[in-house]
C-alpha cells in the first residue's frame, strides 16, 4: 500500500481510533514533576512529605486543608493541581469526570492505622487515619477543590492499566456522561510513588490510544 | 492553668496538622470551630481522642464537646475539672 | 444503538443464609443477622451482622478441599460458586471485584507479610481459583463499590471489550473497621435504625454477592434483569459529611434516568442506602424529595444485615430483584417513626405490589454516590 491509498486509510483510522485526544499530562515521581514531559520542579533527598510540602509551596497552592491529607491524597491532589490550576479559570462548573487507580490501594495509609490499635494498653485509634482508609478519598479531595460534581471511581491494578483506563475513559466520554476525564495512577506506598495524570477530551495534542498513554507511564 | 493552655495549643497544632499556625497565633478565646481556626467535624472527633489519650476523658456525646470545645479557654477549663491524668 | 446488558443470575453469602432463597425467606421472616458481640478490641459490646466462622468453614469444605483460604475468600468463592457452575467462564468474561478493605484483618497477624492485604493479591487468587484468563478488575470506592461495580461491568461490556462479566462483592467485620467506626462515634448502641427518629448510627456486617451480567440475548428470560442506566457522582463537598443538599445522589439518579431514558415516575420501588447515621438518612429523603421520589416505596437493607461496606450495593441490588421477580416490598427493618425532615414513603409492612423498575442507590466517604436503575425483563 502506498501514496493515496495509504494516506486513504491513514486518515479512515484516525478517524475511528482519534475521536480523543490528551490535552495536559503530569508526572511526579522521584521527587520531580514533569509538566507535558518537561521536569517543572524537583527537590533532591527529601521524603515524599517534605517534597510534597515544597512543591505546594512552590507552586503556591494556598489550600491548608492539604497538610490534613495523607500522603496519597497529597499526591493525588498535586498531580491534578497541577494540571488543573490553569485550566480552571472562572466560577463556571466544570464537567471533568475523574478515573484514578494504583495498585497498594490505601495500605500506607493502613498500616499506620494498624498501628494505633496494636496495642491494647495505648489504644487511640484516630478518625482523621481512619479516615483515608479508602483510596478514593483522594479522588474526593480533588473534586472538593474545583467543585467537580461528576462521574468519580477509583480502581485497583496490579499493573498501570493503560487499556482499561482508554477503554473506560470513553465509555464515559462516549456516552455523555462527562465532557472530559481526568484520569491516571497514583500510586503510594511507604515512600515509594508514582503518579500519572492526564486529562482527556476532545481536544489535545496527542491521540487518546493504548499506545500513547502507555508512553505517558514509560517515559 | 496557663501552663495547660500554652500546651493544649501546640497539642491541637500538631495532631490537627495546622500548617503555618503558633502557639502565639491561637487566643485562648477564639472560636476553634467556624470562622476561628476553621476546625471541621474531623477536627471535632479528633480532639476527643486528644482528650482520652492526654488527658484521661471520654467524651461520648458530640453535643456535649460543642459547648467543650469553644476555645482554648473552654476546653482547660474543662480539662482542669475533669482530667484522670 | 447501545447493547444492553442483563443481569441473569445472583447469589449471596451473609449470616442469614448461603443461597438466595434462605436470604429470601428469613427476610420474609422478618429475621436478621444482627447480634451482640463483645470483646473486640476495646469494645466490650456491639452490635454486628457476622457469620460464625465454623459455618463458613462447614460449607467451604463441602465444596473445596483447599484450606488455605481466608474467610472472606472463602465467602466469596461459596458466592460466585454456582454462577460459574451454571456459566462457564470464557475467554471474554471479566471478573470485577467490589470490595472496600478485603482481608485487612491479616495486617493484625503475626508473620504474615503487609503485602498479603493488597486487594489485587486477593482479586488475583479468586480469579485463578475460577479460571479467568483476562485481569480482574477491582472496584474500590468506598460504600458505594458494590453497586458501583455493577455499572463498571455494564459500561465495559456495552464498549465491547467483553461478553460476560461475574461481578463479587464482599467485606468482613474486622477490629479495624469496627474501631475506624467507633472512633467516629458512628456506630449504633442498638441494632440500627434506618429512617427512624431514634436512629443512632451505624451497624456492621458481613456478606458476600456476586452477578452474572451478559450481552448474549439467548441467555435471558423473564424476570431477568436489564441494567437500564447508571450514575456515580460526587458530593464535592466533605470527605466524611454526606451533602447536606444530596447533590450528588440528586445528580446521579438523574444521570441514570436520563441515560434510561425514562422520568423519575416508572420507578416502582427504591432500594437505598440507608446506614441510620442522622446525616445519611436526612441526606437521602432530601435527594428523593428533590426528585419527587417520595411517593415510591422505600427500604434499606441494613436493619437486617447491617453495613456490609463494599458489599451492600450489590447484596442489596440482589434482593431487590428478587422482590421485584416476586413483586413483594420488605419492611425497612428497625423504622417505626419516621425520623428525617422531608416526608419518604418507608415501607412498615411486607406487601405485594407490581414492581417493573427499580432504582438502587449508595453513598459514601469520599462523597461518592451511585444509582443504578434496573428492569424486570417481560
Amino acid at each position: 500500500m502506498e501514496g493515496a491509498t495509504q494516506r486513504f486509510y491513514l486518515k479512515k483510522l484516525n478517524k475511528l481510533e482519534g475521536v480523543y485526544k490528551i490535552a495536559r499530562q503530569c508526572t511526579i515521581e522521584n521527587n520531580s514533576i514533569l509538566l507535558n514531559g518537561e521536569k517543572c520542579f524537583t527537590v533532591e533527598g527529601v521524603s515524599f512529605s517534605e517534597f510534597a510540602k515544597a512543591a505546594y509551596k512552590h507552586f503556591e497552592m494556598d489550600y491548608p486543608k492539604f497538610f490534613k491529607m495523607d500522603n496519597l491524597s497529597k499526591l493525588a491532589f498535586l498531580v491534578s493541581e497541577i494540571i488543573l490550576k490553569d485550566i480552571v479559570k472562572s466560577e463556571e462548573e466544570l464537567d471533568i469526570a475523574l478515573v484514578f487507580a494504583n495498585r497498594s490501594s490505601s495500605l500506607d495509609t493502613d498500616v499506620k492505622y494498624q498501628a494505633s490499635i496494636a496495642d491494647k494498653t495505648s489504644y487511640f485509634p484516630s478518625p482523621a487515619v481512619f479516615v483515608y482508609t479508602l483510596p478514593n478519598i483522594c479522588i474526593g479531595e480533588i473534586s472538593i477543590r474545583y467543585q467537580l460534581k461528576t462521574e468519580n471511581a477509583f480502581f485497583v491494578f496490579d499493573t498501570f492499566p493503560a487499556e482499561f483506563f482508554k477503554n473506560y475513559t470513553e465509555s464515559l466520554l462516549t456516552t455523555g456522561k462527562t465532557e472530559k476525564v481526568l484520569c491516571g495512577w497514583t500510586e503510594y506506598f511507604q515512600e515509594t510513588y508514582k503518579a500519572v495524570v492526564y486529562l482527556v477530551g476532545e481536544k489535545g495534542t496527542i491521540e487518546h490510544n493504548k499506545q500513547n498513554i502507555n508512553t505517558l507511564y514509560n517515559n | 492553668m496557663d501552663a495547660l493552655k500554652q500546651e493544649l495549643k501546640s497539642k491541637i497544632i500538631e495532631v490537627l496538622n495546622l500548617e503555618d499556625v503558633t502557639v502565639a497565633d491561637i487566643n485562648d478565646d477564639d472560636a476553634l470551630f467556624g470562622d476561628g481556626l476553621g476546625l471541621d467535624s474531623i477536627d471535632a472527633l479528633e480532639l476527643i481522642v486528644l482528650m482520652d489519650k492526654n488527658y484521661g476523658i471520654k467524651l461520648t456525646d458530640p453535643k456535649e464537646g460543642k459547648t467543650i470545645f469553644q476555645s482554648i479557654a473552654t476546653m482547660a477549663a474543662y480539662i482542669d475539672a475533669n482530667r484522670t491524668k | 444503538m447501545k447493547k444492553s446488558v442483563y443481569i441473569t443470575y445472583t447469589n449471596c453469602v451473609t449470616p442469614l443464609g448461603f443461597d438466595l432463597e434462605s436470604n429470601w425467606i428469613a427476610l420474609q421472616n422478618g429475621h436478621s443477622g444482627i447480634e451482640s458481640h463483645a470483646d473486640v478490641g476495646l469494645l466490650d459490646s456491639f452490635f454486628a451482622s457476622i457469620i460464625p466462622n465454623d459455618k463458613i468453614d462447614e460449607a467451604f469444605a463441602a465444596v473445596a478441599q483447599d484450606e488455605n483460604f481466608t474467610k472472606l475468600e472463602k465467602m466469596l468463592i461459596l458466592a460466585m460458586k454456582p454462577l460459574v457452575e451454571k456459566h462457564p467462564v470464557t475467554s471474554k468474561s471479566v471478573f470485577v471485584f467490589s470490595t472496600t478493605k478485603g482481608n485487612i484483618s491479616l495486617l493484625g497477624k503475626e508473620n504474615v507479610s503487609v503485602e498479603a492485604a493488597q486487594l489485587s493479591v486477593l482479586a488475583w487468587k479468586i480469579s485463578r481459583y475460577f479460571g479467568f484468563a483476562t485481569e480482574p478488575i477491582v472496584v474500590s470506592n468506598a460504600c458505594v463499590s458494590g453497586v458501583l461495580a455493577l455499572a463498571v461491568a455494564k459500561r465495559m461490556l456495552q464498549a465491547d471489550i467483553y461478553d460476560s462479566a461475574f461481578v463479587v462483592a464482599g467485606d468482613e467485620v474486622s477490629e479495624f473497621v469496627l474501631s475506624g467506626f467507633n472512633s467516629f462515634q458512628a456506630m449504633s448502641e442498638e441494632p440500627c435504625k434506618p429512617y427512624d427518629a431514634k436512629r443512632n448510627g451505624v451497624t456492621l456486617g458481613e456478606a458476600a454477592a456476586a452477578a452474572y451480567l451478559t450481552v448474549n440475548e439467548s441467555e435471558v428470560q423473564p424476570n431477568h434483569f436489564k441494567i437500564l442506566g447508571d450514575g456515580a457522582v460526587n458530593d464535592a463537598n466533605h470527605i466524611s459529611g454526606p451533602s447536606r443538599t444530596g447533590e450528588g445522589l440528586v445528580r446521579s439518579i438523574q444521570s441514570a434516568l436520563k441515560e434510561a431514558q425514562r422520568k423519575a415516575e416508572t420507578i416502582d420501588y427504591i432500594s437505598a442506602h440507608g446506614t441510620a447515621t442522622v446525616y445519611n438518612d436526612e441526606m437521602e429523603a432530601i435527594a428523593f424529595n428533590r426528585l419527587s421520589l417520595q411517593q415510591v416505596p422505600v427500604n434499606s437493607l441494613k436493619g437486617y444485615y447491617g453495613h456490609t461496606l463494599g458489599a451492600s450495593g450489590l447484596l442489596e441490588t440482589v434482593l431487590g430483584m428478587e422482590s421485584a421477580r416476586r413483586n413483594q416490598l420488605i419492611v425497612s427493618k428497625g423504622y417505626a417513626a419516621s425520623g428525617v425532615t422531608q416526608p419518604i414513603n418507608v415501607i412498615t409492612a411486607n406487601e405485594n405490589r407490581k414492581i417493573d423498575c427499580f432504582l438502587k442507590t449508595a453513598s459514601g466517604f469520599g462523597g461518592c454516590n451511585t444509582a443504578v436503575l434496573f428492569e424486570k425483563v417481560k
